[in-house]
């Protein structure tokens, strides 16, 4: 489904990804963890598309695809979600007057009709009883004055009801009491199945008990120096990631 | 189907080519000859069949006029304008006298504009459609249409002729209900307000006319397209509203103009009148042609827009969504003589490639304890440039006058320019003025989040932009709301990326 290969990307010059390889298999989720600044948000930020991180070698391929070819909108259509770190603001754009116009996008890429705001508001509050969110939430600008945690939830809404291919979820679960972690990791569970995998990143083994990975990988200076299954994150939280940054040094 | 809908559908079915309203309709017209003189002026008011006190009340605008210099102090720039090498009257040469003998090129180009014209309610098989108060449970709008110089149609009278509303022509009215308007015609914006007033005073042709009566709530919206259609016409129409006491209108004006290279003129007057606890609120979408992306033709939009709301408790609100014209020049005012009286404006400004806007209100305050609103939200794309100017004064007399003004600007790209000039003049201890302003430019961080969801650069842009302008969008009529905001993102196409 996704696969990296020997990824090396800049942010303003500046050399993050140092040849980063990393596979994901069609319905498998991988978690990924490392220190502050090693490089998992850039990473995420290069899978989306975002302006200004410049791939300087490498590929990434989705499906059959060249995803880095492609513009980050239409890399979302063809089914990537990325859960940002940092939700963004939009004053005065209604909660669901966004959603729905990125489920439309969605839903006209696959040849799908677009959907009226009646069923849409139906879809949708279904979705936030699930997450435990009042339906005001609809009416309010997009992520304006939202908590932490609601702005996190409100990230698991929208990708609830895009359900995207490639999830890439980042540090969704920091910031969530213990309820909405529950309610979140219920979220992306039940979105698991053969067509859909993600890459989870996270500080916090605790996640990881909700979500269970099929891998997990650390990062460090902007590659995978370590990998493998969720006893990992057990090793992890007990020992920290010293040990194998020496190791990979 | 509601006649609305159709406005709505005509502007969803704009694609991405730019200015959609750019087509030209083949009608034969009458024009007066070319150049500006007295003449003229007496020409233009024997078409009209005016009454005498007209004539003269023409002749002194034009007299005045002739004493009078072009404007200069707003921040706008542009050639000289030859007011002799301009039609001052242009008209089809079938004078349609009722809907039914409106010549069908007409009511074709008026289906293109998406105005909810009677033909539209026939088709649509409405039994009687100019005359039935409600449709599948909408709000009908009443619908006068200006093309060029002269008012086509207007629907829906019979329906408000029985509340005892007059909503027509105003030289229909001039014909009608000659001792309405002489009462007020040029009262609110006398012959020689300004240079463009007085210029209109002299050879306007049309526009429309409305008088509520006493108590009266307006049953529907009532509304006039304005489209400028001959090559080398100006188009000076008037406007007068009266709301007597008691009263409630709401009123839209919509305005589209065929791709030109050359610049044509549009000097409008409106002048709206609210007596004790009559309320008025008159919305603009202006959709002028704006010129291309070199600044090559264009409307030049200079108008003079106020309203006196004379009587105690009177309100009158102004909301506009200017799109378009190479040039705009508008300062929409309200004169708060009347004791708690109430002037809001809520203006949204976009100017993209050469366009130029100078744009903003005044708000007199003379009454006691009168509350002035003004939000103002101005976009600037392209090389536009886009200027907010305000003036709030305060008289002595108006103890506990209070205004609130709100000014902000979004940038897009870095070639335009946002500037805002807010006077202020508060001559009363007790009275509050506050100013809040704000500039600000798209982030890339929205613009990287919406497209992550799917959207396009332009969706993302027209998304973010209407999110900007919401205060201003929510005062709009709902049925216009959706127009308003297809127009915003239209404005927009090309603006980044
Ligand atoms: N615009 C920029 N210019 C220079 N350096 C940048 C820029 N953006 C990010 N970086 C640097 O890139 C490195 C990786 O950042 P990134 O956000 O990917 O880390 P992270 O692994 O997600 O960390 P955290 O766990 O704290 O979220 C950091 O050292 C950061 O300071
Ligand atoms: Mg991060």
């Amino acid at each position: 489904m996704l696969k990296i290969e020997n990824l090396h990307a800049t942010v303003d010059g500046k050399q993050i990804l140092n040849g980063l390889n990393l596979t994901i298999p069609s319905g498998e989720i991988h978690a990924i963890m490392g220190p502050n600044g090693s490089g998992k948000s850039t990473l995420s930020y290069v899978l989306a598309g975002r302006e200004g991180y410049e791939v300087t070698e490498g590929s990434v391929t989705f499906g059959e695809v060249d995803l880095l070819a492609m513009e980050p909108e239409e890399r979302a259509v063809a089914g990537v979600f990325l859960a940002f770190q940092a939700p963004v603001e939009l004053p005065g754009v209604g909660n669901a007057n966004f959603l729905r116009t990125a489920l439309n996008a969605v839903r006209r890429a696959k040849g799908e009709a677009e959907i009226d705001a009646i069923q849409f508001l139906k879809l949708a509050r279904a979705r936030m009883k699930v997450l435990n969110m009042p339906d005001d939430m609809l009416k309010r600008p997009v992520n304006v004055g939202f908590s932490g945690g609601e702005k996190k939830r409100n990230e698991m809404l929208q990708m609830a009801l895009l359900s995207p291919k490639l999830a890439l979820l980042d540090e969704t679960d920091s910031g969530l009491d213990i309820d909405a972690l529950k309610l979140v990791s219920d979220t992306v569970n039940s979105l698991r199945g053969p067509d859909f995998s993600a890459l989870v990143i996270t500080h916090y083994q605790r996640l990881l008990t909700h979500i269970v990975p099929d891998r997990v990988h650390v990062l460090s200076a902007g590659r995978i120096v370590k990998s493998g299954g969720p006893e990992l994150a057990h090793e992890l939280e007990a020992s920290g990631y010293g040990a194998i940054q020496d190791a990979a040094a | 189907m509601a006649a609305v809908t159709e406005t709505i559908e005509a502007v969803q079915s704009v694609t991405e080519s730019g200015y959609k309203w750019g087509f030209e309709t083949d009608i034969e017209m009458d024009f007066a000859p070319k150049g500006l003189n007295e003449d003229i002026v007496r020409f233009i008011s024997a078409k009209k069949k005016e009454p005498a006190w007209l004539l003269e009340w023409r002749l002194k605008a034009y007299r005045h006029w002739l004493t009078m210099e072009v404007p200069h102090w707003a921040a706008v720039s542009h050639p000289p304008i030859d007011f002799q090498d301009a039609f001052y009257y242009a008209a089809p040469k079938q004078g349609p006298k009722s809907l039914d003998e409106v010549d069908p090129e007409l009511l074709k180009t008026y289906a293109k504009l998406g105005i909810p014209l009677k033909e539209q309610a026939i088709l649509a098989g409405v039994e009687g459609a100019g005359d039935s108060p409600s449709e599948g449970g909408r709000m009908p709008i009443a619908v006068d249409a200006v093309f060029d110089s002269v008012s086509v149609a207007t629907s829906y009278k019979e329906r408000l002729a029985k509340d005892g509303i007059v909503f027509c022509a105003i030289s229909e009215a001039v014909q009608t209900h000659p001792e309405l308007v002489q009462q007020y015609l040029g009262s609110v914006v006398p012959q020689g307000d300004n240079f463009y007033a007085a210029l209109n005073s002299a050879v306007f042709t049309d526009g429309s006319f409305v008088y509520i009566p006493k108590g009266v709530k307006c049953p529907m919206e009532l509304s006039t397209y304005f489209r400028i259609n001959a090559k080398s016409t100006g188009q000076f129409e008037r406007t007068l509203i009266i709301a007597d006491e008691g009263s409630t209108v709401s009123y839209l004006e919509g305005c589209t103009a065929p791709m030109r290279d050359e610049n044509q003129l549009h000097a409008a007057v409106v002048e709206l009148v609210a007596l004790d606890d009559a309320s008025i609120k008159y919305s603009t979408v202006q959709n002028w042609y704006p010129g291309d992306a070199e600044g090559k033709g264009g409307i030049y939009n200079f108008v003079t827009k106020r309203a006196a709301c004379r009587g105690k408790r009177s309100k009158v609100s102004w909301t506009q969504v200017e799109t378009g014209s190479a040039i705009t020049w508008k300062y929409p005012s309200c004169i708060l003589i009347g004791d708690d009286s109430v002037g809001e404006f809520y203006s949204v400004a976009i100017t993209n490639n050469r366009q130029q806007a100078d744009t903003g209100t005044k708000m007199f305050h003379i009454g006691q304890r009168t509350r002035s609103t003004i939000v103002s939200k101005g976009i600037s794309a392209g090389h536009g440039q886009n200027t907010y100017r305000g003036l709030v004064k305060i008289s002595p007399k108006a103890s506990g006058a209070r205004n609130f003004t709100q000014c902000d600007s979004l940038l897009i790209g870095d070639q335009c320019g946002a500037h805002t000039v807010p006077y202020i003049e508060n001559r009363c201890m007790t009275a509050k003025v506050e100013h809040e302003a704000t500039t600000s430019r798209i982030a890339e961080d929205q613009l990287f989040y919406c497209r992550s969801r799917g959207l396009t650069q332009e969706d993302a842009v027209g998304m973010i932009v209407n999110g900007f302008c919401r205060e201003v969008l929510k005062e709009l009529p709902m049925e216009f709301a959706v127009e308003a905001q297809k127009l915003l993102q239209i404005s927009l196409e090309g603006s980044v990326g």
